[in-house]
């Protein structure tokens, strides 16, 4: 029993061990999914020695991660939630690095004849119109609440909405496995489609409406409000994601042979 | 010189349980020699009134007093039950254990066991659980168990009411041999005969009460209470 | 249905060809639960025990609280840990969050209450037919508790096994207060939690299988160990 408690300690120990430089980054589950990470991180690590630790959770918990000292630094895509973040000073400032953009999925009978709009506010009144089953993140995260944006342009009231807006309050991956489960609609980041591997009865129906582009911006954390945080990694890392190294790879990144990403960064 | 922990004083004791009187009011005296046996018909008191002397049951009334500190004499005691209790152990681990709560190494411990267990007849089980022992054999290592300390005092609970006659027997053997050792033997029992064999003083009760206290010859050649005389002469008393 | 075949074949495949990420996720599930278990253990069972053996005043409301905390979402704990554990709360100086410590508190927190509970019913009948024997030999307190402890280790060894059970599967607190970072806090609960948002419903699969099989593994291997104490060893 003695030595049981021995190696139990021996192991606990082991983990707390594996200290190289690392700096710890609250990402979305957008991003993540993307598989954009699983290039970028090997190279960074090649490049500047630097272990990226990702915390992968949705937009609402970044923040509220940054907001707390947790992390060294955030990547998410909501401009508004940004901005308040950074007036409450909790980052020292936003970078923007690339963008994707969002679709619409739905079922490929499309009954609500979304491939034929013209604009994403026109898929959407046609989606309401219709009542055809649609599910949304319902979780406050930037994509989310881009949704919203989008239904107020489209002068629809979602509050108003009947029992064919399902609000599933869950990430993009378990959100999409909702949505092909009850073969509904739904409004996903392109990179987390294409990656995604329950399909189902579900197509990509509409997309390229400039509104539908996805802005993601990096943030440091603020070592004035949190002196602990890798300040200096946290740069160290924005200027790696902002170099010809990093736009090389992320203009070249591609799923099925479409690429996701538009690299955007100003030097 | 360690000094005696008897004579034992009870004065007005009284057990109460759930507001019906177990036992009492009592007043006895237990001297230094000899062997007492507490004899009376089912639901006199018998096992209260043993429990109640080792401090088993809480006195609700009255007192009693060692002629040591409690301390010292509850150290001094042993009981065995009536049904033994067995421990989830081994026969040589169950004989040792009283002497590993006072210290002893485990080895020694056990050795000693493992003399008793042979005066008690048990060494061929000393590997075995407890719990798969016969009732006789359960007996035994249960006045193992309580001699292995040599005790001042040892009290016993009818410990041959389940007992087949041959067990019985070696059971008082092992006693006799205690009272040899200068063991005090406090045994409340069913069986007449036996309490002609064992006794060297009466404890007759009924109802809770001691109707009769005196030598046993004295007692088994005259009782003096009718409950007592109808008792030993195999009525139903009530 | 299909799913579970795939998923069956990939665990196949992922054990036997030992996928170094399978491998070090499932060390590090091991490391968490069984760290967890340990400290757990010295936890709750002396505290069974004493609840037993000892009589005071709150007794009764502490072992219905205990048996109520057994229902206590994971997830909650999880919330809780991190926010004592956060840099703006009040234990950040350590430094402890989105790491497998943080896991193995949040773990502890957990299973604490249900090994105490179970070893609690064992012990508590143990003792029923201990009491008389060892008030008689003048036992204290703690050597009381220590018999009781040994006597019953069985028992106590079914009770950190459940502990073991609900430790090894579980995943809200350890998902919150560990991050599920690749190659520091993922672990084989988590590891499936990512799979399945992706909709990889196979390779999730697949994880899990490995998660059942890593648990009997630990079963019976801990059943095993404790047969060889039967007999009279000490």
């Amino acid at each position: 029993m003695k030595h049981l408690i021995f190696s139990a300690a021996a192991f606990a120990a082991l983990a707390m061990s594996a200290m190289a430089e690392e700096i710890k980054v609250a990402v979305t589950t957008s991003f993540h999914n993307s598989g954009l990470s699983d290039v970028l991180l090997p190279a960074i690590k090649q490049d500047l020695g630097l272990d990226v630790q990702l915390i992968v959770v949705g937009t609402g918990q970044a923040l509220r991660l940054g907001a707390a000292g947790d992390v060294d630094a955030i990547l998410v895509h909501s401009r508004k939630a940004e901005d308040k973040f950074l007036a409450d000073g909790n980052g020292t400032h936003r970078r923007e690095i690339m963008y994707n953009d969002f679709v619409f999925i739905g079922p490929s009978t499309d009954d609500a004849g979304v491939k034929d709009a013209e604009t994403a506010a026109n898929a959407l009144t046609m989606i309401a119109t219709t009542k055809a089953p649609f599910v949304s993140r319902g979780d406050d995260s930037g994509t989310h609440k881009k949704e919203l944006n989008l239904w107020r342009s489209a002068d629809q009231d979602v509050d108003g909405f009947g029992d064919w807006y399902r609000a599933v309050g869950a990430g993009m991956g378990k959100s999409l496995n909702t949505a092909s489960g009850m073969n509904a609609y739904i409004m996903s980041d392109r990179a987390s489609w294409l990656n995604f591997k329950n399909k189902g009865d579900l197509a990509l129906l509409f997309a390229g409406d400039p509104v539908l582009f996805n802005q993601y911006a990096y943030i440091p954390i603020s070592p004035v409000a949190y002196p602990h945080v890798k300040s200096d990694l946290a740069v160290a890392l924005e200027d790696w994601l902002v170099s010809e190294r990093a736009k090389e790879m992320i203009n070249t990144y591609k799923i099925n042979g479409e690429a996701l990403f538009v690299f955007n960064a100003a030097p | 010189m360690v000094s005696a922990i008897l004579p034992f004083v009870v004065q007005d004791a009284v057990v109460r349980r759930r507001g019906k009187v177990l036992v009492g009011p009592v007043d006895f005296t237990l001297s230094d020699t000899g062997i007492s046996i507490v004899i009376g018909p089912n639901g006199a008191g018998k096992t209260s009134l043993l429990r109640m002397m080792h401090g088993l049951e809480r006195l609700s009334a009255g007192e009693a007093h060692w002629a040591v500190s409690l301390d010292e004499a509850r150290r001094r005691q042993a009981f065995v039950f009536q049904t033994p209790r067995m421990m989830r152990r081994t026969v040589r681990d169950s004989i040792a254990f009283p002497l590993t709560l006072t210290g002893t190494s485990k080895k020694a411990a056990r050795a000693q066991a493992e003399v008793w267990a042979g005066r008690v007849g048990l060494s061929d089980l000393l590997g075995f659980q407890a719990s798969v022992l016969s009732g006789g054999e359960r007996q035994k290592l249960a006045l193992a168990r309580a001699l292995i300390r040599h005790p001042d005092v040892l009290f016993l609970d009818e410990p041959c009411a389940s007992l087949d006659g041959r067990a019985t027997r070696e059971i008082e053997e092992i006693l006799a041999r205690a009272v040899a050792d200068g063991t005090r033997l406090v045994m409340s029992t069913h069986d007449m005969g036996q309490a002609r064999r064992l006794a060297s003083e009466v404890i007759f009760m009924f109802a809770g009460r001691i109707h009769e206290h005196q030598s046993a010859v004295d007692f088994f050649a005259a009782p003096n209470t009718t409950q007592a005389r109808a008792f030993v002469r195999g009525d139903i008393v009530e | 249905m299909s799913d579970i075949w795939s998923g069956l074949s990939q665990a196949f495949w992922l054990v036997v060809t030992l996928d170094p990420d399978l491998v070090e996720i499932t060390l590090r599930s091991l490391q968490v639960t069984l760290s967890a278990l340990v400290i757990a253990s010295v936890i709750a069972l002396p505290l069974a025990a004493l609840l037993s053996v000892r009589r005071f005043r709150f007794r009764r409301v502490t072992i219905a609280v205990l048996n109520a905390l057994m229902g206590l979402p994971p997830v909650v704990v999880g919330l809780v840990v991190y926010l004592l554990l956060s840099r703006s709360g009040p234990f950040g100086v350590l430094g402890l969050l989105f790491t497998p410590w943080a896991m193995i508190i949040a773990q502890v927190i957990i299973i604490v209450p249900l090994i105490a509970s179970v070893a609690h019913q064992t012990l508590r009948e143990l003792w029923s037919d201990y009491h008389d024997l060892l008030i008689s030999m003048n036992t204290t307190q703690y050597q009381r508790i220590r018999t009781l402890l040994w006597d019953g280790r069985r028992g106590l060894l079914t009770a950190a096994l459940a502990g073991f059970g609900r430790a090894i599967g579980e995943v809200g607190a350890i998902m919150v207060v560990g991050g599920n970072i690749d190659h520091a806090t993922r672990v084989l609960t988590t590891a499936i939690v990512l799979e399945t948002g992706k909709g990889d419903f196979a390779l999730a699969l697949a994880l899990g299988f490995v998660l059942i099989a890593m648990a009997i593994l630990v079963n019976l291997t801990i059943h095993m160990v404790s047969q060889t104490e039967s007999g009279d060893r000490w």
